[in-house]
Formats: C-alpha cells, structure tokens, sequence
C-alpha cells in the first residue's frame, strides 16, 4: 500500500491552546478520507498543516512523499486545497480564473487551452464561460472551485468543507466528481459536516478536541461502537466534549 | 518569469472590473488639478487697508491713490486712528497707515517725514506680504517724489535727501509669480503617491479579505513573483496618472516643462517602486482594508506635510528638516519642480535618485521579507 499522507503525533499550539493534539493517521493512496469533527476540533487547522499553509509546533507529517515542515513548496507541487473560505477570484470569469490558476501552477498556454475545455465540459459551464464567477450559483461555483484546486492533476486533493451551504442535488453532483477523481488514482481528503457524506469516504476520522476519537471505514466504525449510523457515532463522541465543556 | 505575466494579467483584469476604480483613476486627477492649485494659492489680494490722513495735502492724496491704483489694496479711509484699530480689530480691515500731520511739510522741508504702519498678523504669512507690499508702494512714492521735487529742493537737501533707496525684486524661474506653476508640479506628485501608494496599500488585503490569498499561498508560487505581479500594474497605472496629470497641467494652467520629460518619468519609476513597496509592506502587515488604508493615510499625511509641497522644508525647525532626508515625497516634489520648472539635468537630480533608488530596494525586500506564506 502507497501511503499518500503520514502524520506521526502532528501537533499545533496556539499559545496555551492545543489545536491539534498528536494526531497520527495514514492515508493510501487513491483512497477517499473523510475527516470528521465538531467545529472547532481542529480540522481545518490540522489541513493546515498538511498543506504547508501553517507550521506544525511538532510532530511529523508527510504528504506526498515530502516532509511539511522542510519541504512545503514541494508539497505545494502535488496537492490541490480547496478551503473553506470561497477562493475564485470574483471579478473573473470562469476561464480567466481556469487561466489564472494554471499559469500559476506552471502550465503551458497549450494545456492551458486544453484543461479549459476539458473542464468546461465536464461541468457543464460553457454557457457561462465568459461570465464573472460572481454571478454564478453558489454550486456552481464550489464545483468550478473544485476542479480548479486540481487544473495541474495533483496526487493528492484536500477538500475543506467543499459542500458547505449547498443544495442536495448539488452535493450529489459533487461527490461524483470526488469520486472520477478517485478513480483516476487521486487521494482526496476531505472534511463535511454531512454525515451521510461520511457514509460515501473509504475510511473516515473523528476529531474530538484535536485528538482523533475514532478512525477506521465506516462500516467497521459502526460496528465497533455499535451504532446504527455515522451520525449517531459523530453524536455520541461530539457530546463527550459538549458535556466536558459544560 | 511566466508566473509573474499571468499574476500582472489577473491583476490588471481585477483592477480595471473593480467598481469605482475608473472614476479613481481619470476623475481623482481633475478634481486634485482644478481644485488644489487655486485652493493652494498664496498669492495675497484684496487686502483691506484703511488710511488715517491726518495730512491732507497734496503729498499725502498722492500717496493715497498710490495704494488706490494698486491691485492688492482694497482701501478704506478713517478720520481717527482709534476708529481704524477698531476696525483692524473687528477684521474689517487687516492693516491701517497713518499718515501724521505736516507729513507733505516735513517730507519737503525736514526731508524725513515717518509713516506708521499697524499690520493684524494673526496670519502671518499674509502680514509679511502686506508689509512688502506697503514698503515698495512707498519706495514708489519715494522715487516720484524725489524725480518731482528734487530740482526744487535746495542743492543741500537733496544731497541730505540721497539717491532714493532702490529695492528692486526679479523672480526667476516663474517670473509672473505664478502659483499654479508652482503648485502642479507637486500636486503630479501627490497623485502619483495616493495612486500608487493606496492602491497598492489595500490590494494584498483585500485578497486577505475575501480569502483568495489562501488559495495563492497553497499554490509552488514564490514570494517574490507574487509581490513582483502584484507591482507592475500598479506601477503602470501610477506612470499612466502622472502622463495624464502632466497633460492636464499642460492644457489647465500650460505649466512650462523646462527641462526633459523623460527625466521626470526616469525618477517616477523609481519613486513609484518605493511607494508600492511602502504600500505592499503595509498590507502584508494589515489585516483588513481598513487598517491598511489607515496605516497608508498615517505615513501619507506626515509624508505630505513634510513633503514641502504646501510649505517651504527650509523654513521648517533643523530637526524637521533632518527628518524630511527620509520623506520620498519632498525628494520628488523638489527633484519635479527643478526639472519642469528651472531645467534641471541629470546630474542635479542623480543624488536624490539613487537615495530614492536604495529605499525602493530596502522597501521591497522588506514587503517580500514579510510576506508570509505559512503561518
């Protein structure tokens, strides 16, 4: 099994407060990680972390193949992140924006052009490839986001989020682009707060106060803490903390 | 180098969709060029001096249509010097003269007859030029006198008498004394700051703002091609304003370019790339908009009034005038006016280039030193 991504006991403290407490957890390659957690848990700043975007106060990570805290330009190289913040430039249309992030990631002109296509074929945005992103619908919008976070076909893909805030069908739509990405051989790790998108992820983690309460595909999750559901499991570990807050 | 074009050619599309940014860029220079010369004009007229002649004579009604027939003067005449102070100090009027009795007496007779001048000098500036003003009228009237009556006077008193004093004023370089020919060199200068340095000042926050950095900063791009393509558009628009604004000048107030215009835009590029990098250091520190634009108007208002656009750095305190050494805008508004105004060359303005030269490196290696792109 090739391992796209490692952490051994991946820390992050803001001050006196942990963030991120040791996690350690491994990802295969080509495999659809689901990351759970409450808000707050600690998620995003952990994808943080593995994306080279924030220094890990210690432990190790590596993704791809390249250590986080020596080599996240290197890192940067192979993965796409899509956060949760919305990250199209607004006031570009659809293939300046498809343009933009190319150029940026070092395609020629030529893939440029053929990636544009591409793209706009297979989410249906060619009526509407001149059009500035703003006008567009939010799902739209998050799957164009999507597909630019990989214009230059990334190993792995982090997804923070992705369909936060958008319509049932759209989601649908979503996860089958998650998984053609899959099945190209992609990693996609990915972070919701729609528990049966958890159902659809090969192995899913649970964050609970920056430590992982749980790990392992969902159906074994659920048999193991025997729970009818992903849903009920996420409660249950969730309200530990509630209560430990109150 | 391809990173870099593709950042210059987002960025000139983002800027010119940015609503309101058109209106900023060819209305801001009219509006500064209409309103700024005039508003900023010390040329002094219409100052209100009230005459107490106490005289009566021929003399002194000469001396009165002297400052008649001046355009400077409004006069005003009052019988007692009480009733001309109370009016000083009611700003009715902002100078008064006496003329004392026996004036035309003395002045012929004893040679020397005193005037007194009572000036309000709350502003101090206007009392200086009215005072000058006063003083060469009555040199004027001094002249005249001495071409009407001297052959009359006795051979004695004319030599007593002397050649009359002469005081005469020549201004180089703006010979009508012409202050929008002063001031439009230096209000170029303000709009290629405020463009240059504001714009700059807000644009890496605002993509702070609505979270597009974050997705830069996960992409291979290095710091210096981001802040690179974030520099060149703005230091074309900022060179585009200062063509614009030049030629504004040129057809508003046809403001003289005396020396190369070339020379103007060699010392702008360099300028321009000191204030973006001011700009672009202040918004890899600022964490919204609004910071930003108040850390920019902070430097710029010092930088402005210490500039010796409004007011002369010579007449400013020594420690001022140490401080001014790191103000990039005196540089430019003295290095502009030097060349469009007297002709300067290049090797009267390669002092003030390259000390502008070493800032914009020092200023930019910092922007790019500072620019995180982990936290």
């Amino acid at each position: 099994m090739n391992l796209a991504i490692t952490t051994e006991s991946l820390t992050k403290k803001f001050g006196a407060f942990t963030a991120v407490d040791a996690i350690s957890l491994e990802v295969a390659q080509g495999e659809i990680f689901g990351f759970l957690g409450a808000n707050g848990a600690g998620k995003t700043t952990a994808m943080r972390m593995l994306t080279g975007l924030s220094r890990p106060t210690s432990g190790r990570a590596s993704v791809a193949g390249f250590d986080v805290s020596r080599q996240p330009e290197q890192i940067k190289r192979n993965i796409g992140y899509m956060s949760q913040k919305f990250s199209l430039y607004e006031d570009l249309t659809v293939k300046e924006n498809i343009r933009f992030y190319g150029g940026i990631y070092g395609l020629s002109l030529k893939n440029i052009g053929i990636k544009t296509e591409q793209l706009l074929e297979e989410l249906d945005l060619r009526e509407v490839s001149k059009t500035p992103v703003k006008s567009l619908p939010l799902g739209w919008k998050q799957k164009l986001a999507f597909s630019i976070s990989q214009v230059h076909d990334p190993a792995i893909v982090f997804l923070d989020e992705p369909t936060g805030g958008v319509d049932p069908i759209t989601r649908r739509h979503f996860w089958e682009l998650i998984y053609r990405a899959a099945d190209k051989g992609r990693t996609v790790f990915v972070t919701t707060h729609y528990m049966d998108e958890a159902e659809y992820c090969d192995r899913i983690s649970i964050m609970v106060d920056g430590k992982i309460a749980a790990m392992g595909s969902p159906s074994a999750l659920k048999k193991e803490h025997q729970a009818p559901s992903i849903n009920e499991l996420f409660v249950r570990l969730a309200r530990v903390t509630t209560a430990g807050l109150g | 180098m391809k990173t870099i074009l593709f950042i210059i050619q987002k960025e000139f599309l983002t800027i010119f969709r940015t609503k309101g940014m058109l209106p900023i860029l060819f209305v801001m220079p009219f509006v500064q060029m209409i309103i700024l010369p005039f508003a900023a004009d010390y040329e002094i007229k219409n100052i209100k001096l009230t005459i107490v002649d106490n005289d009566r004579s021929a003399l002194s009604r000469q001396l009165n249509s002297h400052f008649q027939a001046s355009p400077f003067f409004e006069v005003l005449y009052a019988n007692t010097q009480e009733e001309a102070e109370s009016r000083v100090q009611s700003n009715q009027s902002d100078l008064y003269l006496v003329i004392p009795p026996r004036f035309e007496y003395r002045l012929l007779k004893e040679r020397n007859a005193p005037l007194h001048l009572t000036i309000d000098a709350i502003n101090g500036a206007k009392a200086g030029v009215a005072q000058a003003y006063v003083q060469s009228i009555i040199l004027g009237f001094n002249r005249e006198v001495i071409a009407e009556w001297g052959p009359q006077l006795q051979g004695q008193a004319l030599a007593a008498l002397g050649a009359p004093i002469d005081v005469s004023y020549q201004n180089w370089f703006n010979p009508d004394l012409d202050y929008n020919t002063f001031m439009v060199p230096g209000i170029l200068v303000l709009l290629v700051t405020l463009i240059g340095g504001i714009l700059a000042g807000i644009n890496i926050v605002r993509e702070k703002e609505i979270g597009t950095i974050e997705q830069i900063n996960v992409t291979p791009i290095r710091k210096y091609q981001f802040i690179t393509g974030k520099l060149v558009p703005f230091w074309f628009l900022g060179l585009f304003e200062l063509a614009f604004g030049m030629l504004l000048g040129k057809l508003l107030f046809d403001i003289p370019m005396v020396g190369s215009i070339g020379l103007v835009f060699l010392f702008a590029t360099v300028y321009l790339l000191l204030v973006l990098g001011l700009g672009l250091l202040v918004s890899t520190f600022a964490n919204t908009q609004q910071q930003s634009m108040f850390l920019m108007w902070f430097f710029m208002v010092i930088f402005i009034l210490m500039s010796g656009l409004f007011t002369p750095i010579e007449s400013m305190p020594r420690w001022a005038q140490t401080l001014t050494w790191f103000n990039p805008i005196a540089y430019f508004v003295e290095v502009i006016r030097l060349v469009m105004l007297k002709g300067a060359g290049w090797a009267d303005i390669q002092g003030s280039f390259f000390k502008i030269l070493a800032f914009a490196v020092v200023m930019n290696v910092l922007a790019v030193w500072n620019y995180r792109k982990r936290s």
